[in-house]
């Protein structure tokens, strides 16, 4: 018989090994998966992991698509990761980085063709106000009324959906576009276009503020009373309200820092990567990135780590559809198996197994 | 200690042992219970009571030794066997469900219930029989902490139990519901039920019980009958070494620091006791003792000192108003607090003894500056109470679960001792803390009072309270009565304050 | 703009197929909420059970098939989720989230060869005498046996959950599992069993969206209806007959949306596609001011039998 025993405090060794561990599983699981779908494990494998880094001919197009693909997920996955901590569950990053999209490039549209470079800053600060707003709808009805945060933030995902293609159709759409859905390409409005700052390396401003925002995080989190309080309030509630965290504020905080950085991650990726806001651009990061924080153990520097992880999935997926025909959706699905085995072992760094003789266990 | 089983014994345990990692909680415990006895099992916290009675009601298996009840060996393989042999238990927690009706809470309790109507009209008619009247349509959550215990034990009585097992009964009943208890188990008794009463609470075993069994770290150290032992006798059998009483010089109270005056407050939580129109004072040096049962205010009146709850206006400290302030505002003017649930309350369990000394250290040790943690000065701090205080861990970077409850509950009122309040409310300081450790914190509350601090020490160890205080009051069902001297108070007024009939007991 | 075009019989009667994916998947998670155990991987089970029952409906070709095979594709599903979350007590947030983004990804790993086919779908049940009777007969008496089936679920559980032991048990390991297991119930296996129950509803509820609503198979069809059936449950303060009326008021909100889309009222079709999920929030509110009244005690904490 296996019986659990919770450990007298979690171990360290453990909580770090673990995603390693989880990690291989999947590669192990997703691999027999892959032979069920009629593909040689090794080689998806190694298509998926591999090439996307060292192969000659893809390397040098997908490496800095390592930075285009992580920078979104990273940002996205530090603010919830925050939220996370402290036991406040914003599942809807995913409209809170369409709404940014829309608000940072409607700010950037508004002012075409106008050339100054104070758009840009206003674009980001747009976005970064259009996520806040749409976080706070959840935040204030969690602190005002009592509601479940998890189903509120999550039904305006829909609802930022319907936006999205509502705009897209109308208010955003290129005036020179012959009717098509879709807004003016930013890369023919050189203000408002988030280009890379060195050509052909991936690194554009939402890899830049990711990097900062890794930072931030880290320091919040270990050295700043905030911080604490946020860890304090996901431990034990009730002795956060005793140490004198006021609740309200923290949710506001939480969520509004993890709107924030959505929306920023949202209008990064509007007016760069994807260059237009279309019905589509939005590619499922939002959801993607909650496996990106709990893969890097909420831990901000883990999340870097997991962030470029799974955005080497995406490419590697990507690539594995190319060469080997691997359905796009097996890649979800070997992000939710991930995420699963990370669960699943994440009972050894709080317990200790044992076995014992099925006799004496309860 | 092995003797033989005779033929009169109801149930007899022989050499039984249990091990947990790191912990033997049972080993060669043997003794007899007769038919129609009160046995009373004795032992401090933690000397391994509770294991023993959970082999006996088939909640946890022996790894070795054997039990034989009414001359067949025994062997429970789960609570339903056990209760099918003819034994029953008494829960001291856990065993209620707030959201349902008394009938419902019975009959999770039985093998095999009756029909929803026959089972209410049997609770009725048992409820009567025995003196513990009981409606069974009332939702448990509403009830008082009295007659949820009732529900408990008409729970067993409907079962007709051989023998009915009792784990702290009284710590949750007022000297006067404690008589009734008493009259129902008697009465049982003559009908021929044998009892298994756990406690310790010396004076009562004195009054009730014919045989004691004395347990101190999981063995059996001592029999006799506690009708011809003291009190003291007892004690020092339990604890195994002379009792150190906590020694307190009289310094005459000061100016009156803390008034909490008509605080009306309404219970955070559903099942919760809101309080009523409540009024106290304390001055510097003085100890007020808050007794009464569990349930009746004391968390939410500790909530409000502590500014957990906000109460405008009706609370002065120092003359200033800091009913409106939360905790940390309060903390920096002289106001510091303990609640009672160590784990998930006065402490983070999984956080470390370094980040649960910032917990409420922040302020007045000042281990913040703009907002960045000054993480030295911490652990400077907790080492400074593990030292102080005498906590057994192996050092700061320790999980505040990996402590026992003393040395956790050390930690948590060195903590705050060590901050040099001007006022400190503690609830339940010693609940679940071995004797030593129950000394200890108690000495370091006297010790912070002679220095000129005001506490209030609420709790329901009414032994405690007459420890340590120099005024006592009670609150009862969210009302305080008048606080008076301790000295001279008698068991009937204590009673009588505890079940809200103050005014006529002053 | 032809508001003559909505016929009020109509609407109720399709109202009724519009709500029962959603009180399928409502009535089951009511019931692993009641046990204590919050399930967030509703949609994920939805759209898995869309999938198979889509897929053995187009194989076998029987409907009833599908569902069956949707049920228990749900139920297996599910009890993945409750391996890890009562076994190896991983946190019931994360893990039903986890649960979700696997079962997107599993159907359409699945469904991807069956995009664009016909489904044989269920026949509704011309009751005779009764489908006769005017407006009634209509609305209540020519549905498919699915709409039928939910509708004794809820009676069922209902019933369940009042009147019987097995009812009680439930509701006592939901509300105090620590009480319960001193008593000797075995929490972990009355709540595996409410967790298959859900699971098997969820999928229930999907295969009836891809079997017979829609009637074909696209990716993410169940579009958050597994979130509207969790919102639903709160809603319902976790009773069953409030999960019924709940369900069939969103069914009520979707179907008028689409009705007034196709009748061509002048609001944009992408505002009145969002309305539902609006209303779901504003009616989430407005349960929330009335507080937690009637929340199971142990919802979402984690259960460890220590000693």
């Amino acid at each position: 018989m296996i019986r659990l025993e919770k450990r007298p405090s979690p171990s360290r060794f453990w909580a770090g090994i673990t995603p390693i561990l989880a990690v291989i599983a999947t590669m192990i699981v997703g691999g027999v998966m892959f032979w069920f779908l009629g593909k040689d494990p090794l080689e998806a494998i190694r298509t998926i992991f591999w090439d996307p880094l060292f192969h000659e001919t893809f390397g040098p197009y997908s490496r800095p698509q390592l930075l285009v693909k992580a920078a979104p997920l990273i940002l996205i996955a530090i603010g919830l990761s925050l939220g996370f901590r402290a036991g406040i569950w914003n599942i809807g990053a995913e409209g809170q980085y369409i709404v940014g999209a829309i608000c940072g490039a409607g700010m950037g549209l508004a002012f075409y063709p106008t050339e100054s470079v104070l758009i840009f800053p206003a674009m980001v600060l747009a976005g970064a106000f259009g996520g806040w707003a749409w976080a706070m709808i959840p935040g204030i009805l969690k602190t005002k009324f009592g509601t479940n945060e998890i189903l509120v933030s999550l039904m305006l995902v829909y609802v930022a959906e319907s936006w999205l293609a509502s705009v897209s159709q109308g208010l955003l759409r290129n005036p020179d576009g012959m009717g098509f859905p879709g807004s003016r390409n930013f890369k023919d409005f050189p203000a408002a276009h988030n280009a890379e700052i060195f050509a052909n390396s991936g690194m554009h401003w939402g890899v830049v503020t990711a990097f900062i925002a890794v930072i931030f995080a880290y320091v919040l989190l270990s050295r700043h009373m905030l911080g604490f309080q946020v860890r304090l309030t996901g431990e034990a509630p009730r002795a956060a309200r005793f140490a004198g965290v006021n609740p309200t504020r923290l949710v506001l905080f939480c969520l509004g820092i993890s709107g924030a950085l959505a929306g920023m991650a949202g209008m990064f990726e509007a007016t760069g990567p994807a260059s237009q806001i279309s019905i589509d651009f939005n590619s499922g990061y939002g959801f993607t990135a909650i496996i990106v924080a709990f893969l890097g153990r909420l831990n901000p520097i883990g999340i870097l780590l997991a962030g470029l992880l799974m955005a080497l999935t995406y490419i590697g997926g990507e690539l594995a559809q190319l060469m080997l025909g691997l359905p796009a959706a097996a890649i979800q699905m070997f992000q939710g198996m991930l995420l699963f085995f990370l669960l699943a072992m994440d009972v050894l760094s709080n317990y200790r197994i044992r076995l014992t003789r099925k006799e004496a266990t309860t | 200690m092995t003797e033989t089983a005779t033929v009169d014994a109801l149930l007899t345990l022989d050499g039984l042992r249990k091990a947990y990692p790191g912990v033997v909680a049972n080993d060669n415990v043997s003794f007899e219970i007769k038919p129609g006895e009160v046995h009373a099992l004795l032992g401090e916290n933690g000397a391994g009571k509770s294991t023993l009675v959970k082999m006996i009601y088939g909640l946890v298996k022996p790894d070795q030794g054997s039990m034989v009840l009414n001359g067949e060996p025994f062997a429970p393989a789960n609570p339903a066997a056990a209760r099918a042999s003819g034994v029953a238990m008494v829960f001291q927690h856990f065993s209620l469900f707030d959201a349902l009706n008394v009938a419902e809470n019975i009959s999770l309790g039985m093998d095999n219930p009756p029909h929803p109507r026959e089972l209410a009209a049997r609770i009725r008619e048992v409820s009567q029989a025995y003196g513990l009247p009981l409606d069974p349509d009332r939702v448990v959550g509403d009830l008082s902490a009295g007659e949820r215990q009732r529900v408990e034990i008409i729970r067993c009585l409907l079962q007709d139990p051989k023998l009915l097992i009792m784990d702290e009964p009284t710590s949750v009943l007022t000297p006067q519901e404690v008589e009734i208890l008493f009259h129902t188990l008697r009465k049982l008794t003559a009908e021929g039920t044998a009892i298994l009463y756990i406690s310790h609470k010396l004076e009562e075993i004195r009054a009730l019980c014919e045989h004691a069994t004395i347990l101190r770290h999981g063995q059996v150290v001592d029999t006799c009958d506690p009708r011809e032992e003291s009190a003291r006798d007892l004690a020092e059998m339990m604890v195994g070494s002379t009792l150190h009483v906590p020694s307190r010089e009289t310094v005459e109270p000061g100016e009156v620091v803390l008034v909490v005056d008509k605080l009306d407050l309404k219970s955070a939580t559903e099942f919760g006791t809101d309080l009523k129109q409540v009024h106290l004072e304390v001055r510097a040096g003085e100890v007020l003792g808050i007794g009464g049962v569990a349930g009746n205010g004391q968390d939410e009146l500790l909530g409000a000192l502590s500014g957990e709850a906000l109460a405008p206006g009706a609370i002065t400290l120092k003359g200033e108003d800091v009913g409106h302030l939360g905790p940390n505002a309060r903390r920096e003017r002289g106001l510091l607090t303990a609640p009672e649930e160590r784990l998930g309350h006065s402490a983070a369990p999984d956080m470390s003894l370094t980040e649960n000394a910032l917990l409420t250290g922040a302020v007045r040790e000042n281990l913040t500056q703009r907002g960045f943690l000054k993480w030295h000065a911490t652990e400077d701090f907790a080492r400074k109470i593990i030292k102080d205080f005498d906590v057994r861990t192996p050092g700061p970077d320790n999980a505040a679960r990996s402590l026992s409850g003393g040395n956790l509950q050390k930690f948590v009122i060195g903590r705050e001792v060590l901050q040099r309040p001007d006022v400190l409310v503690v609830n339940q300081p010693t609940w679940g803390v071995d004797a030593s450790a129950a000394a200890d914190i108690r000495q370091a509350l006297l010790d912070l009072a002679h220095h000129g601090a005001a506490l209030i020490v609420i709790s329901q160890d009414l032994d405690e309270l007459m420890e340590v205080a120099d005024r006592f009051t009670a609150l009862n069902e969210g009302h305080l009565a008048a606080p008076v001297p301790t000295r001279g108070l008698t068991v009937e007024d204590i009673g009588l304050m505890m079940g809200g009939m103050a005014e006529d007991a002053v | 703009m032809n508001l003559d075009q909505i016929n009020p019989i109509l609407l109720i009667a399709s109202l009724m197929v519009a709500a029962t994916p959603i009180l399928l998947a409502a009535i089951g998670e009511a019931v692993v909420e009641k046990a204590g155990v919050l399930n967030l991987g509703v949609e994920g089970m939805m759209i898995t059970g869309a999938v198979v029952g889509f897929a053995i409906g187009v194989n076998s070709g029987s409907p009833v098939l599908g569902f069956v095979a949707a049920a228990i594709a749900g139920a297996a599903l599910s009890m993945l989720f409750g391996f890890l979350v009562l076994y190896l007590l991983s946190n019931q947030v994360a893990t039903g989230l986890g649960l979700t983004l696997f079962g997107l990804g599993l159907s359409s790993l699945i469904g991807k060869p069956y995009e664009g086919m016909k489904v044989p779908t269920l026949a509704k049940w011309d009751i005779p005498l009764l489908s006769d009777i005017p407006v009634l007969g209509p609305i209540l008496f020519n549905h498919d046996p699915m709409v039928y089936v939910s509708l004794g679920l809820v009676a069922v559980v209902w019933y369940v959950q009042k009147s019987t032991r097995a009812g009680l048990i439930l509701r006592a390991v939901g509300e105090n599992h620590d009480a319960a297991h001193a008593l000797g119930y075995k929490v972990i296996r009355v709540r595996l069993m409410a967790i298959a129950f859900g699971g098997a509803c969820a999928g229930l509820g999907g295969a009836y969206v891809s079997l017979v609503r829609v009637p074909q198979w696209v990716e993410g069809m169940t579009a958050g209806a597994g979130w509207i059936a969790l919102a639903i449950v709160v809603f319902a303060s976790w009773r069953p007959w409030r999960v019924l009326l709940g369900a069939y008021l969103f069914g009520g909100i979707t179907v008028l949306q689409l009705n007034l889309q196709a009748a061509g009222v002048a609001i944009p079709v992408e505002y009145l596609s969002m309305s539902p999920y609006i209303i779901t929030i504003l009616v989430l509110v407005v349960i929330s001011t009335r507080g937690k009244h009637g929340a199971p005690g142990s919802l979402g904490r984690i259960f460890h039998a220590s000693h």
